[in-house]
């Protein structure tokens, strides 16, 4: 302030001196206080001042602070409204990856299930498979244990005929029936065949 | 105002006459009154069309108001700290009516009312006024102890009272002299050299080369030009601003 104060003083002191010099009659216009335009116009300005100030105040300044309070509201409002998009967003995104997740789970359970299943299904059938085989092999067994017990019954009978043939070829004599069957039933005791 | 041989009128254009024909003249209506109806008007328009497009995004006259606004208002909040929106309004209205007087004087055949003492003075009482009503309501007769700075030593009484004293009347005689010394330089600067210009081209004497000669004048008042729309707002600024600092001791006292 104060060098401007100077300066303003100094350049006033040159000017006015100038002006003065030149019109050393008259003076400033400002300084005439006899002027009534002069008093006049101090109480013009204070009307004029006052009407402003009060058109200002009342009027014009609360219009310019009302579109600065809606821009202010409006720039609030839409950053709340970008924060809720990124919330709902990331609640979204959120729920994408559980659901993908679960989705992920729910697969790999539905394909134990189904090789369990085909595991299961494949182990009765080898099962039921054996099972027939086992029956059927049990079935030819008796088969041939019932065959070999007719052949075993048939055994003594064909031994005894063919001794009775041999001897009778042998010695021209007819065998004697039960000595023959004697000694086949010792000789089948012999070797266990009885 | 035109440079008769020899003679230069630089003070004639501040003469007050009436404007607005035989109504103004009977009620004593000057032309300097008559700019400051057009400044109040010019103010009241940039900010009432500047507020009319509600825009978020504001386009340029809404920005020139929205700027001033907010200018001003964070001035006084700086400067007073949160009671200085009381006083906004004020502030406004008066960086304002000065800022678009210096302006509107700067066109030619107008009239700086702000190169009046009587009308700078009469800006600078109003603060003042304002300022010591201001600090009476807030602090009662306590404000009295703003001419005895509290840690002072009491011998020194006599001499800091008075001092402070002259220091606090005077601020309305420092307010309104440097805005009324500055305009009333920069506008005697600009009919000197104005006059100059007339005198050397019309000049007997010089011939043709006080028509080149005048050239010089001429560049002197185009520089002169750029430097008074600085000084219009500078002193806009240091008279909204120093208002804003004596409305601050009126507040706090110190």
């Amino acid at each position: 302030m104060r060098p401007i104060g100077l300066l303003t003083a100094a350049a006033m002191s040159v000017f006015t001196s100038v002006a003065l010099a030149a019109e050393a009659k008259e003076g400033m216009p400002q300084l005439d206080f006899k002027n009534v335009l002069l008093k006049s116009q101090v109480v013009w300005l204070v009307i004029i001042f006052a009407l402003l100030y009060v058109l200002l105040s009342r009027w014009a300044l609360p219009k310019i602070g009302a579109v600065l309070e809606k821009r202010a509201s409006t720039i609030e409002g839409d950053l709340n409204a970008a924060r809720g998009a990124k919330a709902s967003a990331d609640a979204a995104v959120a729920e994408l990856t559980a659901k993908t997740r679960e989705a992920h789970a729910g697969a790999q359970a539905a394909i134990a299930n189904a090789v369990d299943a085909a595991k299961a299904a494949a182990a009765s059938q080898t099962a039921m498979l054996t099972a027939r085989l086992d029956a059927q092999l049990a079935e030819a067994e008796g088969r041939i244990n019932v065959a070999r017990n007719a052949a075993m019954g048939a055994l003594r009978q064909v031994a005894a005929e063919t001794a009775s043939v041999v001897v009778t070829r042998l010695t021209g004599v007819a065998a004697n029936a039960s000595a023959v069957d004697a000694a086949i039933g010792s000789a089948l005791t012999a070797r266990g065949l009885a | 105002m035109a440079a008769e041989a020899h003679t230069i009128d630089a003070l004639g254009q501040f003469k007050l006459t009436t404007a607005l024909g035989p109504l103004g003249a009977s009620v004593n209506f000057t032309q300097s009154n008559l700019m400051m109806v057009i400044s109040g008007l010019l103010i009241l328009g940039l900010m009432v069309l500047g507020a009319r497009p509600q825009a978020v995004v504001p386009g340029r006259l809404q920005a020139l108001a929205e700027m001033a606004y907010e200018g001003i208002r964070k001035m006084c909040i700086d400067q007073i700290g949160n009671e200085g929106k009381a006083f906004f309004p004020f502030v406004f209205t008066l960086f304002m009516f000065v800022l678009i007087g210096n302006l509107l004087g700067l066109l030619p055949f107008s009239f700086t009312y702000t190169s009046h003492i009587a009308v700078t003075l009469t800006l600078a009482l109003t603060v003042i006024v304002l300022v010591t009503v201001v600090a009476l309501r807030i602090h009662g007769l306590h404000f009295f102890s703003y001419f005895f700075p509290p840690g002072a030593p009491v011998l020194l009484a006599p001499i800091i009272v008075p001092v402070e004293i002259i220091s606090y009347l005077s601020r309305p005689v420092s307010l309104s002299i440097r805005l009324f010394a500055n305009m009333v330089a920069g506008h005697v600067m600009f009919e000197v050299f104005a006059s100059f210009i007339l005198m050397m081209a019309a000049s007997q004497a010089l011939g043709s080369f006080g028509v080149i000669g005048a050239v010089g004048p001429m560049a002197l008042n185009v520089a002169l030009m750029g430097f008074e729309l600085l000084v219009a707002f500078l002193q806009a600024y240091v008279f909204a601003i120093l208002t804003c600092i004596y409305l601050h001791d009126a507040v706090h006292l110190h």
